[in-house]
């Protein structure tokens, strides 16, 4: 049957233009095509794997950070329980070194009144012992007759005394 | 539910209508319709493009007829060959062997079939399809061009073609094929894109389109030829090895070299079933489709009733046949080239 019979003419003109179009297709068409498709692909590809590899890097910088604060923190914590440690020290050391001054001052404050005492007492008996002098020099001078006038007498010495006293 | 009523109710509507002019009707007096003919004269080539008649008047598009006869090189255009009319000593034979092709009458009385390259309808066809298939293709690798397609999604007709053009790629070629498929996708994707635009066009009932371009013999035996080389020209030593010496037992292939013939023969007709697949698939399509219109036809003449009733039925039918060729022409084309690439790729298989 003739549906069954390729014609000749038909067959020429379907290779040449089948060749042409396969010819253009392959030099202009489909290799650009596919070729830039798969550019495409690739580079989507890597730009995946950079993302993935920087999410990596940044859990792994976000680690890093929350370690270096837990140190920081705990540096900080040592720091001020040292410090204060060292306050408490300094304020013992100062107030045992004031205690110190003090028991010294008062010592010293103590022996310097004794001291004082001591001269004030010396003082005193020398000038008792010379007002005694004096009191029983001037008995001997006056009749001491009657007991009134040995009363006038010596309320009249220890007057004498008194101001003597008083002016040195 | 209410679509079988609409269908119900169209046509008994049609076949009333029609009943009612039935006294007038002239159809009864014409010419018995040739439905062989219309059918043969559609899925065959022809000199001319005939597109309609009118009042009478056979209306088609004058085609050049290319002819190397005993008197040397013709070349006119088909219009003086129409109606049985001779030039220059050629005519179209109306019966015999030669029948609707060009042939001379020698001295001697013989008719002779003269060589003959005409720009016939289908050579017509695949030159519209041909130019349409590379202004797609090529304004598309344009685009590919003239972008930074590395960093841009694509866009205008690259947008459309691109899904098309890697699904292909990717599932068809690359999945078959394996490692070296860039090779062969080029070739591969021209068989696809160059069937599927001559399936659809011919589908299209108008001109540029109607014409059978796939569901002719000569273009799936280019196209399965083209296949045929791409498989055996190409193929490795392990291909050519499980052709001449299998690994079947010795008796099997020794004195008579019994799996070596069925092998040499398998290498014929793997080329052999993609050229009759997708030639048969597509001139039954044709086939059908024509034969449902022609049913219109016939119908004529057993009155209004009849032919009313016929009329939508056939609609319909042929509605679901045009979608079904729709399937087909894709189908067929990603069949062709899904073989293909099956043949190549079992070519290129490495030893294991």
């Amino acid at each position: 049957m003739n549906l069954l019979l390729p014609e000749t003419g038909l067959l020429f003109w379907m290779t040449l233009i089948f060749a042409i179009v396969f010819f253009l297709l392959a030099k202009f068409g489909f290799p650009v095509i596919t070729g830039m498709v798969d550019k495409r692909t690739k580079k989507i590809d890597e730009a995946l794997a950079a993302a993935k590899e920087a999410d990596e890097r940044l859990a792994s910088l976000t680690k890093e950070q929350e370690r270096v604060i837990e140190q920081t923190n705990s540096e900080c914590a040592r720091l001020i329980q040292e410090a204060a440690a060292q306050r408490e020290q300094m304020v013992e050391q100062a107030r045992a070194q004031a205690a110190r001054e003090a028991d010294r001052i008062l010592a010293q404050a103590r022996e310097t009144i004794s001291q004082e005492k001591e001269a004030a007492m010396r003082d005193l008996r020398r000038e008792v012992a010379s007002l005694s002098l004096t009191i029983a020099e001037s008995i001997l001078r006056k009749d001491l007759s009657s007991d009134t006038s040995q009363r006038e007498l010596a309320g009249k010495l220890l007057d004498e005394m008194g101001k003597i006293s008083l002016k040195s | 539910m209410r679509t079988k009523i609409f269908i119900l109710v169209a046509t008994l509507f049609f076949a009333l209508t029609c009943f009612g002019k039935e006294h007038g009707s002239p159809a009864a007096e014409g010419p018995a319709v040739d439905v062989a003919s219309i059918l043969f004269g559609h899925i065959g080539d022809s000199y001319g493009w005939h597109i309609t008649d009118w009042k009478g008047e056979h209306i088609s598009i004058p085609l050049p007829c290319i002819v190397r006869s005993s008197t040397g090189w013709h070349m006119f255009s088909s219009s003086k060959i129409e109606h049985s009319h001779q030039y220059e000593g050629l005519y179209i034979a109306t019966e015999g062997r030669y029948a609707d092709k060009i042939v001379e009458t020698l001295p001697d009385g013989t008719i002779s079939r003269p060589f003959d390259i005409s720009i016939t309808k289908n050579v017509c066809s695949l030159m519209v399809s041909a130019i349409i298939l590379l202004v797609l293709i090529l304004s598309t690798a344009r685009w590919y061009r003239r972008h930074d397609a590395e960093n841009q999604a694509p866009g205008g007709i690259a947008k459309f073609m691109e899904p098309l053009i890697t699904a292909i790629n990717d599932s068809l070629v690359k999945e078959n094929i394996g490692k070296d498929y860039r090779k062969y996708s080029p070739y591969l994707l021209t068989a696809f894109f160059f069937i599927l635009l001559n399936n659809l066009l011919g589908i299209v009932p108008f001109f540029p389109g109607g014409a059978n371009v796939t569901g002719n013999i000569a273009i799936t035996l280019v196209l399965a030829l083209c296949t045929f080389i791409a498989v055996n020209l190409f193929g490795n030593k392990h291909y050519w090895k499980d052709i001449f010496w299998p690994d079947v037992p010795l008796f099997l292939k020794f004195p008579i070299p019994l799996i070596q013939i069925i092998e040499i023969f398998g290498i014929f007709t793997k080329p052999f079933s993609l050229m009759v697949r997708l030639f048969a698939n597509i001139l039954a399509g044709h086939a059908m489709i024509l034969g449902l219109v022609s049913v219109i036809f016939i119908t004529a003449k057993m009155g209004p009733v009849i032919c009313g009733s016929m009329t939508v039925v056939t609609m319909l039918f042929g509605v679901f046949m045009d979608c079904l060729e729709l399937l087909v022409a894709f189908l067929q084309a990603y069949v062709f080239t899904m073989l293909s690439a099956v043949f190549i790729g079992m070519s290129r298989e490495e030893a294991h």
